[in-house]
């Protein structure tokens, strides 16, 4: 969840920073070629929001409120809390999550338009499939 | 539900309706100055005004709370991210399609605006949040 809001913060710094450059340029070329690469921020500026921000988001909510598994044995107080089960896969595609997004976002600014981000697009695909690996046995009735 | 949910996902609701119209008059704009403007505008009602308002609402309403006395944290915090983010958009929507097809200083000036209020918007959103996100 803290990693999605940075990464919302983030999102709206760099596209603050674009629209900044559409408005600037109107104002004379001094201010225009202050930010000459802002469009090279372009794809950071989309994976941070809908992938860094929105879905991760999402998976962080759905950890923690999906149901959980209860421990076996009768109700009492001094049983332990329910469990979410597995949570490696949730780790693991919290590190493949974000490390997904960020080679996606550097690319443009290290000059590489095919290795790095289909690398980060894939590490966002096996991000997907372990957190639906994690989050599977969970979508169930409260009780089961 | 509290009132500035209700601000929330109500504006929210308005957006994805505008956005949607929006979307539907947008074959209308191809090959104008405005079309590629005007698609940007689309785009960010459904994102910015739609789905980040829709789960800032949610999130100040759901999210574990504070201390009794401030559980949600600054209200005031809370609705200038509102008027913000709201404010940033429209100056936005209306900017950026008319910088583009008649370019003026004042439009530059309204989109370094929006850029700024919008901005704003997100750290003040991030700065309410971050405390209640806590284990419970």
């Amino acid at each position: 969840m803290r990693a999605a809001l940075l990464h919302l913060a983030l999102g709206f710094t760099l596209g603050a920073l674009l629209l900044l450059r559409g408005g600037w340029a109107l104002l004379g070329d001094a201010q225009a070629v202050a930010l000459p690469a802002a469009w090279l921020l372009l794809p950071a500026h989309v994976e941070f929001l809908l992938v860094g921000w929105t879905v991760q988001l999402a998976m962080g909510v759905a950890f923690w409120i999906l149901p959980r598994f209860a421990a076996p044995g009768p109700r009492s107080p001094t049983a332990p809390p329910p469990s979410r089960g597995n949570v490696a896969p949730a780790w693991a595609a919290f590190v493949l999550l974000n490390g997904g997004v960020w080679m996606v976002a550097v690319a443009p600014l290290l000059g590489d338009e095919s290795a790095l981000p289909t690398a980060g697009r894939l590490a966002e695909l096996v991000a997907a499939a372990a957190f639906a690996l994690h989050a599977w046995p969970r979508v169930k009735p409260a009780a089961a | 539900m509290p009132r500035l949910t209700r601000w929330f996902v109500r504006t929210s609701l308005v957006y994805l309706v505008a956005a949607l119209l929006l979307g539907a008059a947008l074959p209308w704009s191809v090959g104008s100055p405005a079309g590629m403007p005007l698609r940007a505008v689309y785009f960010h009602l459904l994102v910015v005004g739609w789905i980040a308002q829709l789960i800032f609402g949610v999130a100040y309403w759901m999210f574990p709370r504070g201390p009794a006395a401030r559980p949600r944290g600054s209200a005031a915090l809370g609705v200038s991210v509102y008027l913000l983010l709201n404010l940033g958009l429209l100056a936005r929507a209306v900017a950026e399609p008319m910088n583009a097809a008649s370019p003026a200083p004042g439009w530059a000036w309204t989109l370094a605006a929006s850029a700024a209020a919008q901005w704003l918007a997100a750290l003040g959103f991030v700065a309410s949040i971050w405390p209640r996100v806590k284990e419970r």
